[in-house]
């Protein structure tokens, strides 16, 4: 909690962003295609661990934020004639007052019921989409068609990784953020020292309802054609715990740590062996809950303190 | 005139058929110490949660400084002036000891941030006798410390009212004696205090007035002499150790 190394690891972060941000001036269209997978998963993991992190409550909704985001943009543009823009400041908005919804309606759930109403639900809004979309809006594919190139909309998510990262920045250093630690450590205290439980946590879902919507409305150009069970997939919401699972959520800036690496390894293994892609995302799994329940980040920092402590 | 801090009125809890609390009606008096005992199951865990906002009450109310509090939720509560250690210790596991003191004075009835509350929080952990062990993982706190900590939590709020749910249990004779003092300490600061508690020796020599609850129903009240001698106390606490 001390300032000094807050304002370093300000800097720090701003230093990689601007490193990342160069990205597009050497990567290929291969290479480029892939920061652009980690960029959408580093804003997704990170938004979602400033919630989930904390407070331990694991969400499996991303998904849902997200896809309303692609959808929103999808529909927008095909079926009402809407610009890109205007679609995407209005999905993260959408994505906001569902999160909110969803927050106060799972208040009074923990624990592994948290869980499976997130994931039930995140798939109760994909049947939902897809079933308005077969039966009402006709089966006209929906269709985004801009100018972005995939390194245009890369350099919007350096952007938004960074609104992220400095969001969560101020939120660890603000009654927020302290607040949310005393949820995930133990809820009945946190009432008995007069925290408002419910609010400290619609706060941070909503939020990271509203980034999840904004990462899918933002990526819905590179997918071209947008398709309820592709944008809606529950894989998204697995894929961005286990990263930021991986990488560790005790920190902000644990989840790239994540990304990074399962982003490469998910790319290997749809290029070579495509077949085995979910195999992989479950031994993943077990491995992150086996060996590295802090993530990478959280057991490097148990290594050090275990050597700091030998050589005093 | 002695102000009344807190004053019960009729409090009932029930939990499907079972009346935990029944009928109950007490006040305390500013700068009192007020013991409630009696034997387990008798509700008085029961009748600290509902004074915290754990529980909510059935039929009956509860004031603070004459203002209902009974409908309020725990945080609050808390932010009106009342502050519990639990019966359980609970201490907070991921945060550090000076984190987990700071806890109790960000959010409520006062609301310090930054330096001030890492001041304030080091000046607690001193006046519990935590001093030089910040950096310790809470989780290797000895049960002393950690009740120590509890209690260090529970008086960062600068509470009008503290609630001490068997605070002295499970500790071995010295510490009791430690315990003891420290409690005694708070009551010559003038703190206001209910405590729960099964440890007739801290009874009698921390308490002004006590009440004594047997099956949800406040059966005598007067200073711990005087209910200690009632026979129908001692009736109820036959069998056991008194």
């Amino acid at each position: 909690m001390s300032h000094g190394s807050d304002f370093k690891s300000l800097i720090w972060g701003a230093v990689l962003l601007l490193l990342a941000a160069c990205v597009p001036l050497v990567a290929n269209g291969y290479w480029m295609s892939i920061a652009l997978t980690i960029a959408m998963f580093t804003v997704l993991a990170t938004s979602w661990s400033l919630f989930s992190g904390p407070t331990h409550y694991i969400s499996l909704a991303t998904a849902a934020f997200f896809g309303v985001g692609g959808y929103l943009v999808g529909t927008g543009m095909s079926d009402y004639n809407m610009g890109f823009w205007p679609m995407v400041a209005i999905a993260p908005v959408v994505g906001a007052v569902l999160a909110f919804l969803i927050g106060i309606a799972t208040l009074r759930l923990s624990g592994v019921y948290f869980v499976i109403f997130t994931l039930g639900l995140a798939e109760m809004i994909r049947t939902l989409v897809s079933w308005i979309q077969n039966n009402f809006t006709g089966s006209r594919g929906l269709y985004v068609l801009t100018d972005l190139t995939e390194a245009d909309i890369y350099i919007y998510l350096v952007i938004l990784a960074a609104v992220v990262y400095l969001a969560g920045w101020w939120i660890n250093r603000s009654r927020l953020g302290f607040a949310l630690r005393i949820i995930g450590n133990d809820e009945t205290v946190a009432r008995h020292v007069g925290i408002n439980t419910a609010t400290s946590k619609v706060i941070l879902f909503t939020f990271s309802g509203f980034v999840a919507a904004l990462v899918g409305a933002l990526i819905a150009p590179r997918y071209t054609y947008i398709e309820p069970n592709g944008v809606f997939s529950p894989e998204i919401s697995f894929i961005v715990v286990i990263m930021a699972l991986l990488g560790g959520t005790g920190r902000l800036w644990g989840p790239i740590v994540g990304v990074i690496p399962f982003a490469l390894l998910q790319e290997y293994i749809n290029a070579n062996y495509s077949s085995y892609s979910t195999l992989v995302m479950g031994i993943a799994f077990l491995v992150i809950v086996y060996f590295l329940p802090k993530g990478v980040v959280g057991r490097i920092e148990q290594l050090l303190a275990k050597r700091r402590r030998s050589t005093w | 005139m002695v102000a009344t801090v807190l004053s019960v009125a009729n409090a009932t809890k029930r939990f499907g058929g079972l009346v935990a609390v029944n009928n109950l009606s007490f006040e305390v008096q500013q700068n009192e110490v007020m013991g409630i005992i009696g034997p387990n199951g008798s509700g008085k865990t029961t009748m600290m949660n509902l004074i915290s906002g754990a529980l909510r009450l059935s039929e009956g109310s509860i004031s603070l400084d004459g203002r209902f509090i009974s409908t309020l939720k725990a945080n609050q509560i808390n932010q009106r002036g009342i502050a519990r250690t639990f019966q359980l210790v609970r201490v907070l596991p991921g945060l550090s000891v000076a984190e987990n003191c700071m806890a109790g004075m960000v959010f409520g009835h006062r609301r310090l941030w930054g330096d001030q509350a890492r001041y304030e929080a080091g000046k607690l952990l001193e006046r519990v006798g935590l001093s030089g062990k910040e950096a310790i993982p809470v989780g290797s706190l000895t049960y002393i410390d950690q009740k120590r900590l509890e209690l260090a939590r529970a008086l960062a709020s600068s509470p009008k009212l503290l609630l001490l749910d068997e605070w002295l249990a499970g500790l071995n004779p010295t510490e009791l004696q430690e315990g003891i003092n420290l409690i005694r300490s708070l009551r010559e600061e003038g703190i206001t205090i209910i405590l729960v508690e099964h440890v007739m020796d801290a009874i009698r020599s921390l308490c002004d007035r006590c009440i004594v609850m047997a099956a949800g129903a406040k059966i005598a009240e007067g200073s711990p002499a005087e209910v200690l001698a009632d026979p129908e106390v001692v009736k109820v606490y036959i069998g056991e150790d008194v």
